[in-house]
């Protein structure tokens, strides 16, 4: 397939991106790149400092709402995608309508009481929607142990055992080496 | 009984077992999980209730934080 036979394909797409931190913000703009046609992109945070480490924002775009934040910095990569951002807390009440004409949901949260939260909710309401979620990539090196696998539309990226800690903080390259593996799923499921 | 944990077969003792009887027997202390029967989310609520028969296919998920 050629790029322009797959941006044909993307323009029409719509994935729902669930966090705009540093595996949501690496994932969107790696989508945008390739031309996937609509991003709904919810956070409720503000880009922080403390974020410039691995999420895709600049130092001046510290204090502004990162889902706006990303709109504006996927429209200076790719001005044809359309981002509609949501300064939200997403809950299991307002996933179902924000997400429900995605083709792909996209699990970019950063606590753990918030990835079961969206994963419960989206195989809930909706069983047979793919669902890309990152699990593990806390640290630095072990290229290696980073995978994906597939549980029925579930599709699961990372190493699964690294979380966080003060010592072992999310930084950007393995938390980017995630995001894209993501998107290259998302990817992968869009072009079937 | 045999079923499969995590792609893993696992044969355990009597004809079915309840979904927290399954993860205080694997020591699974995990308070954020998804948990599937045969392709099928199992609520947070019903762990207590839902058992595990012979043949079930078992998916237990631990979510950490980090993203």
């Amino acid at each position: 397939m050629t790029f322009e036979e797959i941006k044909k394909i993307l323009q029409h797409k719509i994935v729902g991106i669930a966090g705009a931190g540093g595996l949501g913000s690496n994932c969107a703009v790696a989508l945008a790149r390739v031309g996937t046609g609509t991003l709904i992109i919810a956070d409720f945070d503000v880009v922080s400092e403390s974020n410039l480490n691995r999420q895709y924002f600049f130092y001046d775009q510290i204090g502004k709402p990162k889902a706006d934040a990303l709109k504006e910095n996927i429209q200076r990569i790719n001005p044809s995608v359309k981002v509609i951002p949501h300064n939200i807390c997403l809950t299991k009440e307002n996933i179902p309508a924000l997400f429900r004409d995605c083709d792909v949901i996209v699990e970019a949260f950063d606590l753990a009481g918030q990835k079961e939260m969206l994963i419960e909710t989206v195989l809930t309401e909706f069983p047979d929607k793919p669902l890309v979620v990152g699990l593990g990539m806390a640290g630095w090196g072990n290229n290696d142990v980073i995978h994906c696998r597939k549980v029925d539309n579930m599709f699961i990226c990372g190493d699964e055992v690294s979380e966080i800690t003060p010592d072992l903080p999310p930084i950007a390259p393995r938390v980017g080496i995630v995001a894209n593996m993501q998107a290259n799923v998302v990817l992968d499921l869009l072009l079937k | 009984m045999k079923i499969i944990l995590n792609n893993n077969p696992e044969i355990l003792e009597g004809n079915s077992i309840t979904v927290n009887q399954l993860l205080q027997l694997k020591n699974f202390t995990f308070k954020m999980l998804i948990i599937k029967i045969n392709g099928t989310l199992v609520q947070k609520g019903a762990y207590e209730t839902t058992a595990i028969h012979d043949g079930d296919e078992v998916l237990v998920l631990h979510l950490i934080s980090g993203g």
